[in-house]
């Protein structure tokens, strides 16, 4: 069983949803990424997504392009993201850790290179924001080759056709980009959400993570209910791009944010 | 349509594509070879898989292309001439020049071609509001008038160093009733400008028809943007072989993303005995690192929605890249003409910013023609090639632009302020 299966089979026996903090690798700084993973997890992660800075992040809002633009100051390579996964997996064997980038560093590193790269360094699951399944064949079975889950995005404009064919494409888990519009924005429905998570759940037995708009406790906490998983990225990322300046006052809003979350969250039973 | 247009008489319009130019690429998805594509995030898919569809059934529609048709000629006055350049050709020893006078289209450049296209396309599928990106200004300008002329909503969306350079296209834009979104992340030039625009459509998609001004983008784009501006060649050709009952020898075109040389070449592409020369910008020179030469110096790559040549660091970065020219300062370029260069049917070259400036001095003052800075690589190609050509030989070179926007650059590398 990977890592993300046995995360999320832990979780559904235990009748919680899953909190998946995202931060940018290398934001503000290189040093900063391993200590903040291990605060996310002490505040009560399940997951931890990894973005892996990019020039042109064309699916970001302004708040994670800043954050990208921070670490490719420190030009943060993704050879460097996988030595802070390592680094990161020399504590924590446990929590399953997620790539969240774009396809262009990884063509240049070469599919195969990466693939072996991220399995060494302990990487669980790898999403491609511009790697939509049609052209992604030969990256998905590298990937899950070697234990890698693809992890693919649903949209509210995918269809019954492409839903089939992301689910077929797809393992770990399933994410549902909860609006149209880049990460960050603002307005998010959830009853809208709910509806789109069930049709999602008539092509796959994958567990459905929601991200995109979630922004505080009552979000999250309402999402519990009906998603397996909730991921707050750009709230997160403002918090940490606030407290930049203080090592101790950026840890204290991270920890204050996802505390908060998973407090919420877990007044939420949800059938095991 | 009223009473009085219906009784005026038309001719058959041209299809979009002719069969002597089929070359049976893209693919259904996009690629030309293991170039193009669509790279994109899953928001965007349904969208272009629609906007495939609806370009494939008015590709055929004869209403749609008797409108486009009718724009294209009292709209934006094509046919566009094919200028003998006499006393350039004579100066220069060699083959004869002719340039494909895109300068004299409304609005002074081969973009409108494309933005009149879309626009038409963009009404017929219901949009309200268009959006664009633009370097120079000039396809923001195009973009801008045909959304003035079919009462569109328009929003151009222009990297804040650009908006710097290109004071009077930011003015004219706005005079033509656009909102110029000022972009400030990146590098704040072009393909920032781009990301902006794809980020604008996925969250405005249910009324918003997104025009890209080059033969860049996901599929359908580099496709759809190929076939608005193949008139410049299905023209050129036609020109050609009436006044001098032959092909030309080489056709020549500036490559910023490649629309203007795409339409151009891909007329002739079954034409083996015609060479096809691109001339991307070399800036500063190609050694010096500061250029736009993605084809001539980059490695294939993936960036907005294709693969394709892109100039890149080691780690996959997108880098700022150079060109006096701010319509060739783009980092990718078009995938069909990746797919161009890997089978050798076309060769692409460079021109330093000092040889483009040459050209522009030559043509202004030889043939009283001032040329946009873009097509003045191309004339300073064509410049290098003639004099080892016989005289009865042919080149047509594709004067993309006028060069209007670009007297205050040409200006103050003479030292020139107004
Ligand atoms: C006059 C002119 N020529 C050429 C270009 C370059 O674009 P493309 O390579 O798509 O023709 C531009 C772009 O702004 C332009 O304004």
């Amino acid at each position: 069983m990977s890592r993300i299966q046995a995360c999320f089979e832990g979780l559904r026996q235990r009748g919680r949803a899953a909190l998946v903090p995202f931060i940018t690798a290398g934001d503000p700084r290189p040093g900063a990424t391993v200590p903040l993973m291990h605060t996310l997890v002490g505040a009560g992660a399940d997951i931890l997504e990894l973005g892996v800075p990019f020039s042109d992040p064309m699916a970001d809002g302004p708040v994670i392009q800043r954050a990208s633009e921070r670490a490719l100051k420190h030009h943060v390579s993704l050879h460097d993201v996988f030595g802070m996964v390592s680094e990161f997996r020399r504590t924590d064997p446990l929590t399953p850790v997620v790539l969240m980038g774009y396809l262009n560093p990884v063509e240049v590193m070469g599919y195969e290179a990466f693939a072996d790269a991220a399995s060494t360094a302990g990487v669980d699951g790898v999403l491609t924001v511009d790697l939509p399944p049609e052209e992604a064949g030969p990256f998905t079975s590298l990937l899950k080759g070697r234990g890698i889950d693809p992890v693919f995005l649903f949209a509210p404009t995918t269809n019954e056709e492409r839903a089939a064919s992301i689910c077929t494409a797809a393992a770990g888990f399933v994410y549902y980009v909860s609006l149209k519009g880049v990460t960050g924005a603002s307005s998010l429905d959830v009853e809208d959400v709910a509806e789109h998570i069930r049709d999602i759940r008539r092509h796959t037995r994958l567990p459905v993570g929601v991200g995109f708009g979630v922004k505080d406790a009552g979000t999250a906490t309402e999402l519990a209910r009906v998603a397996d998983a909730v991921v707050v990225g750009s709230a997160l990322v403002a918090a940490i791009e606030s407290a930049a300046a203080d090592e101790a006052g950026m840890h204290a809003a991270a920890r204050e944010l996802i505390g908060s979350l998973r407090a919420g969250m877990d007044t939420v039973s949800r059938a095991a | 349509m009223g009473a009085f247009e219906k009784s005026v008489a038309r001719t058959q319009p041209l299809p979009l594509h002719d069969s002597r130019e089929d070359t049976g690429l893209p693919d259904a998805r996009g690629h030309f070879g293991t170039f193009g594509g669509r790279f994109v995030a899953e928001t965007l898919m349904q969208p272009l898989l629609e906007l495939t569809d609806a370009y494939n059934r008015y590709l055929t529609d004869a209403d749609f292309l008797r409108e486009l048709d009718e724009d294209l000629r009292n709209y934006v006055g094509r046919p566009s001439p094919l200028y003998h350049a006499e006393r350039l050709s004579k100066r220069l020893g060699g083959a004869q020049i002719l340039l494909k006078r895109e300068d004299l289209n409304h609005t002074g450049a081969h973009k409108i071609n494309n933005t009149i296209g879309q626009a038409l396309l963009a009404r017929r599928m219901g949009k309200t509001r268009i959006i664009a990106e633009t370097g120079a200004g000039q396809h923001g300008v195009a973009s801008a008038t045909v959304a003035a002329r079919l009462g569109l909503e328009c929003v151009v969306y222009m990297g804040s160093e650009d908006i710097k350079r290109q004071a009077l296209n930011v003015y004219r834009m706005k005079l033509l009733g656009a909102t110029v979104v000022p972009v400030e992340s990146g590098s704040r030039t072009l393909k920032d400008a781009l990301n902006e625009a794809m980020r604008d459509w996925v969250t405005n998609v249910d009324n918003t028809f997104y025009i890209i001004g080059t033969v860049a983008g996901p599929h359908p784009y580099p496709v759809m943007v190929r076939d608005f501006q193949a008139i410049i060649g299905r023209e050129a050709r036609a020109q050609c072989e009436d006044r001098y009952g032959r092909l030309p020898d080489a056709v020549v075109a500036c490559v910023g993303g490649g629309s203007n040389a795409i339409g151009l070449f891909y007329p002739f592409i079954n034409d083996p005995q015609v060479k096809m020369f691109g001339v991307e910008a070399a800036g500063d020179g190609i050694a010096t690192g500061r250029h736009a030469a993605s084809l001539c110096a980059g490695r294939p790559g993936v960036l907005h929605g294709n693969r394709t040549y892109l100039i890149e660091d080691a780690d996959g970065q997108i880098i700022e890249t150079h060109s006096i020219s701010a319509g060739l300062d783009y980092p990718g370029v078009g995938p069909e003409h990746a797919w161009l260069k890997e089978t050798g049917r076309a060769q692409y070259v460079g021109i330093t910013d000092d040889e483009a400036l040459q050209g522009f001095h030559d043509l202004t003052c030889i043939e009283g023609i001032m040329p946009a800075l873009e097509s003045s690589h191309a004339i300073a190609y064509a410049c290098r090639l003639a004099p080892a050509m016989k005289q009865e030989e042919i080149i047509i070179v594709n004067l993309s632009g006028r060069g209007d926007k670009d007297i205050h650059t040409v200006a103050s590398r003479q030292g020139i302020r107004f």
